[in-house]
């Protein structure tokens, strides 16, 4: 097998030094009742190119050629080749965690950048390394607040993205921390402050908000700040589209901020891998979940980073850590960095820009659901015949939104970004236009 | 007498904010092909930010300049050994990049209709089908993100099924061996934790375990070959001790790089357990991430597994989200794909007899260093070791040198140390698993540079308290980053 | 290096006692264990402490430490210095950089704690 270096002289000379002959008496200390007496039922190795065709194979019962107004917390950007260039380097690629600084500057100078680039993005005092993605930064966010004010009460709106709250809820059950929802006004799509004010108490630790929201609505950040910090509780703020920060103002009135990075470079890949973000005020820094890179000095003199701060942390403090995450998304915050760095202050405001631009043009010929300033998504009303016509066309329309909240099962989520092209969104409106009624449908079928 | 290295001129290289300058770009954007819309006008003049104050502005030269002088800060396993116990830093096979790059795979949007979602639930499938027959276990989830986060899963699952039959208890019974995710586990899982001795071999105390388990026990959580790189040779007793009372046994799968085609924890009485494709299954660390953590059960643990669930409806295959007794949602979406790519891919070119040849390399690496180690250093359990050996720094610290300078001196040597002070229970442990992809010439400098070292520890011990020497970076100063933490950039 | 006028825990705690205040620190061989402390993380003043229970903790960069209440009693005082220079932990354990202060519920409880000459033979039994 190629990637075994040994040749079979080696081996035998290896096995002798071992005093065996075969490496099956390696294994004799093995109790018989626990051994494999067969061979595995898997099929033998192959090479590398029926590997590739494979792959390619499965690519062919994909998307692949099609266009896509598809957002829903993933979306389609451009990635910089650079990306790729810089993260197939196999000293950061095939590198481990930098728990020995030494050998390890490269990846926690680039982290300790990433750190920055958040702070600067958010508005925060402090960012970690990464989190495993959006959906998990989520419930250590809340774990995070519970632990800061004491209070066990967590208050999330209807306008997180569904399965991030899904998560909170298979975290919450366990850690006997209630979540209730609160939700949002029929006309606007944004939070219900009035439904937020009554559903607020004293035991609330969190009140967690989306904006842009899962309908891309911009969301009401102060006011929502103002009912959580009146009644002692800190206020968590989620991102799922990253490309809104450079258009968006950051949310100063956040005491966490909680993120999905995607948008920044990583492909979208069937749902994974990405990588969070958790990024908050000074005061809470000791409470930050996950890996936090530090600049210090090196024996020298000479300016060098470290992991830090790792007494929070699960190797150290065990069932006591802030959280048991071992990993970060070093790979993933790489891309993401490297994508931050290439777009930069003014290019990361022009793509956000374009992104404004194409959304508009295309809800400006739609039939627009909510009223609600948006960023690059929004909500229609359109049957489920518009998708199904649209593949036709090869271009996969938005998300119906029934499976998620059955009040607007008559509506889609859109979104356009700088690589939808206007001829796209120019059939995908011709086609939402038309509304065929019930009888029309079974003509054309 | 150092081979392996020789020092070397490498380029300085400022962080981003101080080779940024107003102006520099590194882009182009095409030309919109729709009007431009004035954002305080669509947004609301107060939502719209001023700027990025601080953002970067460099020139692509620079970005490509300064991304690859940092890479040439760091060692890798493209450049050499990793000896880190309980990693399994085996080589990162590059065909494994480019098939998570096919084009249809990689810009897959998880919402995209089912239909045309076809290819990459086949290679789920397929991946599951695949750690099923590996573990011998019934029912596979790939919706863990990582190790740990498998770990809470499997716990979840513990509880939920537990819960099911009338009372999910209070406790976990965790090793003291253990890592340290294990009881960090159980506690957001919301469970009180209760530390098992190990024995003087090295494993489970059977007799402990006997007293410990009592109807307040959910479950033990083991690692199978334990972190000394032992097998629990009283596993199937260990799993019958547990299903007695009642209670569940579940297995970090970290160490199963000792065990593909050779053992099935299925078959020696685990209930649950997760795999971590970082490891066992060749995806590359990427300093410090993505993983990804597959949980692989049993048929009584199936029904709660996260929603959604892979099922087939005759030749295609769909989410089921009617799952009633599922714990819900670990992750948004199905997993990290495009890691799970990558596993499949190293899965496809090992083939069954590969992955079995595969483990063998690697007990038989481990044990040849324990065979050229012993005689210099202290070896607390001396029971048959597999992938991994582990040794104590005993007779280095009566001349003061700890496990931590020591490892620091194998950097001098061109080596990434070994795992330094862990498993606790070994007083200044040194743990070394090689992987099967070290061949003998790299595992012979290692055995070199080590027992050199030992003998620097006898004539110098200064030399390696006070190492590395050679590197670019000497021994950071972690007390004033944790004193004074300072974790990000700011402007002079 | 051990002051007679202190008493001592298993956990390495010590107590001072004046009148019915109480003052409390880690010792010297609890620091010396720990290596150079980075940081330390105390109760709020008023919070009622339990003998044996703990009261916060002690990192350093690679560890952390609990300490626990030799006596039970109220909070007076915090030594706040600490926040901004932990490494007084290391150099002054059994003096300026004591832990907290408290008004003692049970003075009578330092009888069972050890002396001096009982905690200096217990740290070498346990070497």
């Amino acid at each position: 097998m190629r990637y075994l270096p040994k040749s079979d002289s080696e081996r035998r000379e290896m096995l002798a030094a071992c005093g065996v002959s075969t490496p099956e008496e390696l294994f004799e200390h093995l109790p018989e009742a626990v051994r494999l007496n067969r061979p595995l039922d898997l099929p033998p190795g192959i090479s590398e190119y029926e590997i590739v065709q494979y792959f390619r194979d499965r690519a062919g019962e994909t998307a692949l050629g099609y266009a896509s107004f598809l957002g829903a917390g993933v979306y389609s950007h451009y990635r910089p080749v650079m990306v790729d260039t810089v993260v197939s380097r196999g000293e950061f690629l095939t590198s481990y965690t930098p728990y020995q600084a030494e050998i390890s500057q490269g990846t926690l100078a680039t982290i300790f950048e990433f750190q920055t680039m958040i702070c600067q993005l958010t508005g925060m005092d402090v960012a970690n390394a990464s989190m495993y993605d959006g959906s998990t930064a989520v419930p250590e966010a809340a774990m995070m607040a519970v632990r800061a004010t004491g209070k066990g009460r967590v208050l999330v709106s209807r306008g997180v993205h569904p399965e991030y709250r899904e998560v909170l809820g298979t975290y919450a059950k366990h850690q006997g921390m209630p979540v209730a929802e609160f939700g949002y006004v029929n006309e606007t799509g944004g939070i219900d402050l009035e439904d937020l004010e009554r559903k607020m108490d004293d035991l609330t630790a969190a009140v967690i908000i989306q904006s842009p929201n899962f309908f891309g609505i911009v969301e009401q950040v102060k006011a929502a700040g103002e009912i959580a910090h009146k009644r002692g509780a800190l206020l968590i703020v989620l991102f799922t589209e990253a490309v809104s920060l450079g258009l968006l103002q950051p949310p100063a009135e956040a005491d966490i901020v909680a993120g999905e990075l995607q948008s920044f470079a990583i492909s979208p890949s069937y749902g994974g891998p990405y990588a969070g973000i958790i990024a908050t005020k000074e005061k809470y820094m000791r409470q930050v979940p996950g890996r936090l890179v530090g600049q210090t000095v090196d024996s020298r003199g000479n300016r060098a980073f470290c992991l830090t701060l790792s007494t929070r942390e699960q190797h150290i403090r065990r069932e006591k850590a802030t959280s048991n995450i071992c990993t970060n998304q070093a790979l993933i915050a790489l891309m993401a960095t490297v994508f931050m760095t290439v777009y930069g202050k003014q290019g990361l405001r022009e793509l956000a820009e374009q992104n404004l631009a194409k959304a508009h043009y295309l809800a400006g010929k739609l039939d627009r659901r909510f009223t609600g300033s948006f960023f690059n998504e929004f909500v229609v009303r359109a049957p489920e015949s518009v998708n199904k016509d649209l593949l036709k066309k090869k271009i996969i329309g938005g998300l119906p939104l029934g499976r998620f909240y059955p009040e607007l099962k008559d509506c889609m989520l859109l979104c356009a970004t700088e690589m939808n092209k206007r001829a796209d969104m120019d059939v995908l409106a011709e086609v939402a236009a038309i509304k065929p009624q019930p009888q029309e449908q079974e003509v054309i079928a | 007498m150092i081979e392996k290295v020789t020092p070397h001129i490498t380029q300085n290289e400022p962080l981003l904010f101080e080779r940024s300058s107003p102006g520099k770009k590194a882009y182009q954007l095409p030309e919109l092909d729709v009007p431009p819309v004035d954002a305080a006008g669509a947004l609301g003049a107060e939502n719209v930010r001023d700027g990025i104050d601080g953002f970067p502005e460099v020139s692509e030269v620079e970005t490509i300049r300064h991304f690859t002088r940092l890479s040439t800060w760091n060692y890798a396993i493209d450049y050499g050994m990793y000896p880190l116990g309980s990693c399994t830093m085996k080589y990162n096979p590059r065909i494994n990049e480019q098939v998570a790059r096919t084009e249809g795979l990689a810009w897959a949007h998880p919402y995209q209709p089912e239909a045309l979602a076809q290819g990459c639930l086949q290679v789920m499938a397929h991946l599951e089908a695949a750690l099923m027959e590996i573990t011998g276990m019934d029912a596979v989830t790939l919706q863990p993100a990582a190790g740990a986060h498998g770990e809470l899963t499997g716990i979840l699952l513990i509880r939920a099924l537990l819960e099911k039959r009338g009372n999910p208890r209070k406790k976990i019974l965790i090793p003291d061996s253990a890592h340290g995710t294990n009881p960090a586990t159980a506690a957001i899982a919301g469970y009180a934790i209760e530390n098992i001795k190990s024995s003087e071999t090295g494993g489970v105390d059977l007799a402990a375990l006997e007293q410990a388990v009592t109807s307040d026990v959910a479950a033990l959580m083991v690692t199978n070959p334990n972190t000394l790189g032992v097998f629990e040779n009283e596993i199937v007793r260990v799993s019958e001790i547990l299903h007695a009372k009642g209670a569940m046994l579940y297995m970090d799968g970290a160490n199963m790089n000792a065990l593909v085609g050779i053992a099935r924890p299925g078959d020696f009485g685990v209930d649950v357990m997760h795999l971590n494709l970082h490891k066992t299954f060749s995806t590359p660390h990427g300093g410090g991430g993505p993983g990804a953590g597959p949980v692989a059960v049993k048929k009584v643990l199936e029904p709660f597994l996260p929603a959604p669930r892979l099922k087939k409806i005759g030749k295609r295959l769909a989410w089921d989200y009617k799952r009633k007794n599922s714990i819900g949602r670990v992750k948004a979406f199905y997993g990290n794909f495009g890691v799970l790519i990558r596993a499949l891919a190293y899965i496809l070119a090992h083939g069954g007899p590969g992955l079995r040849n595969a483990t063998m390399d690697a007990v038989l690496n481990a044990v040849y260093i324990r065979k050229q180690l012993e005689p210099y250093f202290d070896l607390p359990y001396k029971s048959p070791n597999m992938h991994e050996v582990v040794f104590s720094d005993d007779r280095q610290a009566a001349k003061g040198v700890r496990t931590g300078d020591f490892a620091k001196r194998l950097i001098d040597y061109g080596f990434h140390p070994y795992t330094v002070s862990f498993p606790l229970i070994v007083h200044g442990a040194m743990m070394i698993e090689p992987t099967e992809t070290e061949g003998k010439r790299e595992i012979d400098q290692f055995i070199q540079a080590m027992i050199s070292i030992a003998g620097e520890v006898e004539s110098d011990p200064q030399l390696v308290k006070t190492a590395p020497h050679l590197t670019r970076a000497s021994r950071v100063d972690e007390t004033t980053a944790a004193r004074k933490p300072v974790l990000r950039w700011k402007p002079a | 290096m051990y002051p007679d006028n202190f008493r001592y825990t298993k956990e390495h705690e010590w107590v001072s006692v004046d009148g019915d205040t109480g003052t409390i620190g880690i010792t010297d061989h609890a620091q010396s264990e720990l290596g150079d402390i980075v940081y330390v993380d105390l109760p709020k003043v008023g919070t009622h402490l339990d003998q044996g229970k703990s009261l916060g903790s002690v990192e350093s960069v690679k560890a952390v430490s609990d300490i626990y209440s030799p006596v039970s009693g109220e909070v007076t005082a915090i030594n706040t210095e600490l926040a901004d220079h932990p490494e007084k932990l290391n150099t002054e354990p059994h003096g300026d950089a004591w832990l907290v202060k408290l008004k003692l519920s049970d003075p009578a409880q330092v009888q069972n704690l050890m002396s001096s000459a009982d905690y200096q033979s217990y740290i070498g039994a346990e070497k």
